[in-house]
């Protein structure tokens, strides 16, 4: 059979029923068998978006979501959806088609080095040279994307090698000697990390991304509460443990929760997991570690040891090694009881907190909108965000009640992510309502989206703080170039009622909290693409704020 | 102080591009890198020294480990391998005694002598840094016209424990 035809049994076997693309002249063979396939099309309207809805769909269903591109622009196009991924360790597959095997380092028409471009940002990168090497290779890459610490892996297919017959087998497993995903965590260090723990006087659980990803939740949730150790966890952590348990603080870092980072920053022992520490989490590498024992748990060993040093190390999978770790502490009869000094200091500090931090006092001020969101939307609800102030206020209002339900572009930070990864989201969840939290800056990105999440009937709600401008650039602009404002101004336009009409979707203007309240609540019943317009205070600052290069200590608080 | 790491590739297209590319993304400085097809011809043995603090060390040794193209890597106790560099020097010929003197030195240093002229003579030598660096000084005074150096080469003694 063909190359492309190869391509698409190979896609169904690894049950991939949806991919996201737009065609070009470099991948129309395989366009063409995708016709005659029975794998769903999405036609996006800008392959950035497709690399953004499989990424969507990857994180949520937890396998390989997929996107196709033509060579040159379209590949490149992609090259942000695929840094997004990568970034996130989020498990996607990019088909991207490319010149002819003998046309390549010739310039030709549309042809871009896309594995050189893209290695850097890529799990790994494929460039089947013959039709016979097609399925072994998307079975590689179904592998390597979606196994140990998952990442975006590109299949770069020549158009020869598309339209080429081969004689082909479908293997139905693969070895890579370079490549051992599976760790077994080392009993003896979950062992040491317990005894730590116990004899530590103010332990804290971090929980970074890796347990969304290896959906380790209930697993952390057993250990918090046998060991009755508080749980902060990163930006990317959010929602990795209901946050609205007793022992939640939510996220620390740069935005983070008041009483979280002030916690993080008294204790004096740290169970990581899954977390990579980035500088957006912890602030500066040394004041963080300084007087704290860390125990670190990660799938990936290169991550032990590279911005922070660790007293004990367990590599594997997250959950693998929670699981571990509960079953030692049901064994041992290990249980903690809540009444001691550190959980009584936990408590008012998050207290002090709930009733002395300053919120914004216009009437649509972000605290109030984001809760009213929470209070109408059912709880299972998928939410996803844009990337700027609205992003981190619903890391700060916004509480994650079901694990695993908040998605946002926290690596790379990608404006324009949103709105289609959500509607990635509800391809992969189309029983729940998924919402994307927006800023008008990142919406206007890739809203040419809102004709898929109409004509595809991927119905989203986005629900866009709207301050008519860049919001957290004009911050930053307010607090550390003394007010010189350049550059963020997006005044009223286009107007977003009309924008969601003309695209057939539903808009909805809403001015008040009630108006809110009751905007949501149409969305959720008519089940059509909706953007809820909100005009909020462009004036609003984010806080907490802890400032670049500064330490969670150092902590900014509204005045 | 450098480093000496050894790393069995998969001897195919692209996989030098991907090590150097690591090193230069996440900002590891590479001395020297040389590289041969191994008795498998599947693979290829890259030998790359690095002067980098022990933590940066740890980096780069496992981040080469995560890439999926690299099958073994190895960082090599000195004491524990024979490591050499082979270095071409095209020295200066200024009198013709310079051709003698120059010829003896080699000797002493176990070098070949390759296309002696009357201008310019070529010594090939094979030997530990601390070695090239000793016999580069002592040749420094007639003016060393040209290097080429392989960058080093490397294999642990002995086979498993014997080492
Ligand atoms: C693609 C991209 N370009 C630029 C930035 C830098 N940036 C970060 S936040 C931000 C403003 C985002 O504006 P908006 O979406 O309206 O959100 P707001 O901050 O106003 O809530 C910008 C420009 C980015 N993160 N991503
Ligand atoms: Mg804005």
């Amino acid at each position: 059979m063909s190359g492309a035809r190869s391509l698409m049994v190979a896609l169904e076997k690894e049950g991939a029923n949806i991919v996201f693309g737009l065609p070009g002249g470099a991948n129309l063979p395989i366009y063409d068998e995708l016709y005659k396939s029975n794998i769903r099309h999405i036609l996006v309207r800008h392959e950035q978006s497709a690399s953004h809805m499989a990424d969507g769909f990857g994180r949520v269903s937890r396998r390989p979501g997929v996107c196709f591109a033509t060579s040159g622009p379209g590949a490149t196009n992609i090259v942000t959806g695929i840094a997004t991924a990568q970034a996130d360790s989020s498990p996607m597959i990019a088909v991207t088609g490319q010149v002819p095997t003998k046309m390549i380092g010739r310039d030709a028409f549309q042809e871009s080095d896309i594995i050189g471009i893209s290695n850097p940002i890529v799990k790994y990168a494929f460039q089947p040279m013959t039709a016979a090497e097609v399925p072994e290779v998307v079975k590689k890459a179904f592998y390597i994307s979606s196994t140990g610490r998952p990442g975006p892996v590109l299949i770069d297919i020549p158009k020869d090698v598309q339209q080429n017959e081969a004689e082909v087998t479908f293997p139905s497993e693969v070895k890579i000697r370079g490549y051992h995903p599976w760790i077994d965590p080392d009993i003896k260090e979950i062992e040491r990390a317990i005894d730590m723990l116990l004899a530590s006087e103010k332990p804290v659980i971090l929980a970074g991304g890796g347990v969304i990803i290896s959906g380790a939740f209930a697993e952390l949730q057993s250990i918090a509460e046998l060991l009755m150790i508080p749980v902060v966890t990163t930006f990317k952590g959010k929602g990795s443990f209901p946050e609205n348990h007793p022992l939640s603080l939510g996220p620390i870092g740069m935005h983070g929760h008041a009483e979280a980072n002030k916690i993080m920053v008294e204790a004096d022992c740290v169970l990581a997991c899954g977390s990579r520490f980035s500088d957006r989490s912890v602030g500066t590498f040394e004041e963080f570690e300084r007087n704290l024992k860390i125990i670190h748990m990660d799938v990936d060993p290169a991550e032990i040891g590279k911005n922070q040093t660790t007293h004990i190390a367990v590599v594997g999978d997250i959950k693998a090694s929670l699981r571990i770790m509960v079953k030692m502490l049901i064994q041992k009869a290990i249980k903690r009881a809540g009444d001691n000094p550190w959980l009584k200091r936990v408590n008012e500090t998050r207290e002090y907190f709930r009733q002395n931090l300053k919120l914004h006092s216009h009437p649509l001020g972000a605290a109030k909108v984001l809760r009213k969101l929470r209070e109408v939307l059912p709880s299972q609800s998928i939410v996803t965000t844009e990337v700027g102030q609205h992003q981190m206020w619903a890391s700060l209002f916004f509480d994650v009640i079901h694990p695993g339900t908040f998605f946002s572009s926290t690596g790379l930070g990608t404006m324009g992510w949103g709105f289609p990864a959500a509607i990635g989201a509800k391809a992969a969840r189309p029983d729940v309502p998924v919402v994307d939290i927006a800023g008008e800056g990142s919406f206007n990105m890739t809203e040419n989206s809102l004709a898929v999440s109409v004509l595809d009937d991927l119905p989203v709600i986005v629900f866009l703080l709207n301050n008519f401008s860049l919001g957290m650039v004009a911050q930053w602009q307010r607090t550390f170039y003394d007010r010189r404002m350049i550059g963020i101004d997006l005044k009223n336009c286009p107007d977003y009622v009309k924008l969601a009409e003309s695209y057939g979707a539903q808009g909805i203007r809403a001015q008040s909290i009630d108006e809110i309240g009751k905007a949501v609540q149409t969305a959720l019943k008519s089940n059509i693409a909706t953007v809820i317009d909100i005009p909020i205070d462009p004036q609003e600052d984010v806080l907490p704020f802890v400032a670049p290069g500064t330490s969670l200590k150092d902590m900014i608080l509204p005045s | 102080m450098w480093s000496i790491i050894s790393v069995l590739v998969e001897n195919k297209p692209g996989v030098l591009f991907k090590v150097t590319n690591l090193f230069r993304s996440r900002n590891y400085n590479i001395d020297s890198i040389s590289v041969g097809i191994t008795e498998n011809p599947e693979f290829s043995r890259m030998t790359i020294t690095t002067s980098a603090d022990e933590k940066q060390l740890n980096q780069i040794i496992k981040q080469l480990d995560k890439m999926i193209d690299t099958v073994e890597v190895k960082l090599l106790d000195e004491k524990k391998s024979i490591y050499r560099e082979l270095v071409l020097m095209k020295i200066k010929i200024t009198k013709p005694s310079d051709i003698m003197e120059i010829t003896d030195l080699s000797n002493a240093f176990k070098c070949n002598v390759h296309d002696v002229r009357k201008s310019s003579i070529i010594v090939e030598i094979t030997a530990t840094p601390d070695r090239i660096n000793a016999f580069e000084d002592l040749v420094k005074g007639y003016g060393i016209l040209e290097i080429a150096r392989t960058g080093m080469c490397a294999l642990e003694r002995g086979v498993g424990n014997e080492s």
